[in-house]
């Protein structure tokens, strides 16, 4: 894994694997769409099952992609990879953009459900958390001019959002939440009957291979972009 | 069988799906977009330098 933290490594080894992961995450979403929707509605919530397909794997993702922003930051601040700090830095949008949708599903499928959009409970308290992690990861870059000063500071922020990920995942063992427990991954198995089960896991898989399109595809354009940069910088020198 | 009909929970389920595709949509074009113009700046540069 260390060899891939060489940048010219890393592009030879990505160019052929992000194009498979664009196809992949396409061909998965429609699968999972098409079967989001030919499942039949479950006996209680109805069609609002068919939000399940879109809201838990976006906010899997967005726990998936903190982590990856918060391992990379780990790496960029040990061993100053500044691959490691494009990958975290390319990690934040997209993570921020699933936890969001997290939230916004989740509220729409609460509505009908619970009978309210929101409720300060410590399962969606502490994704909100996780969003504003994001925002505070993404707003501390973009506010220092000297990138590797930013590159730091956002590093420390992104480790100590670590922090957080357990607390999103076991906030429904901790604490009474309206928020139901798990019902995917939990002793004893599934508790999600199979027809539902097979649009999920396509869905989550979709999502997986669109996060690690988009991940890679963003880390190889900052790549480039520092390329540019040095181009830019040689220039200036020159002239 | 396909059933798109999701009354009386339609208003709930499509803006669902639909502010889905918006976002992941919006993150792929920019995912995108930025990686052909920083490609494109590089091959430009490099041009000129061969020049």
């Amino acid at each position: 894994m260390f060899g891939l933290a060489n940048p010219d490594r890393f592009m030879r080894f990505t160019a052929p694997v992000t194009p498979v992961l664009w196809v992949l995450a396409a061909l998965l979403l429609a699968i999972g769409a098409w079967l989001s929707f030919t499942a039949p509605g479950d006996y209680q919530q109805g069609d609002t099952v068919r939000i399940m397909f879109v809201h838990v794997p976006a906010a899997s993702l967005g726990l998936g992609a903190y982590a990856a922003l918060g391992v990379s930051s780990f790496f960029a601040l040990v061993f100053r990879h500044s691959l490691a700090d494009a990958a975290a830095r390319a990690a934040a949008l997209p993570g921020a953009a699933f936890t969001a949708l997290a939230l916004i599903t989740g509220g729409l499928w609460g509505q009908p459900m619970w009978g309210t959009w929101w409720v300060w409970d410590a399962r969606l308290t502490s994704v909100l958390v996780l969003f504003l992690f994001y925002l505070g990861y993404m707003a501390l870059r973009s506010s220092i001019d000297d990138e590797q000063k930013a590159a730091r500071a956002a590093a420390v922020l992104g480790l100590v959002g670590l922090i957080n990920l357990p607390i999103v995942k076991f906030s429904v063992d901790w604490w009474n939440t309206l928020h139901q427990p798990a019902s995917l991954l939990r002793a004893g198995g599934t508790s999600l009957d199979p027809v539902f089960l097979a649009p999920l896991l396509t869905m989550m898989a979709a999502y997986g291979a669109l996060f690690g399109a988009i991940w890679l595809t963003t880390i190889r354009a900052e790549v480039v972009r520092r390329r540019v940069q040095g181009i830019r910088a040689r220039r200036a020198l020159e002239a | 069988m396909l059933d798109l009909d999701m009354s009386p929970y339609g208003a709930f389920v499509w803006p669902a799906w639909a502010v889905t595709a918006i976002v992941l949509g919006a993150v792929v074009a920019r995912a995108v977009a930025s990686a052909r113009r920083w490609k494109a700046e590089l091959k430009r540069l490099e041009d000129e330098d061969a020049a």
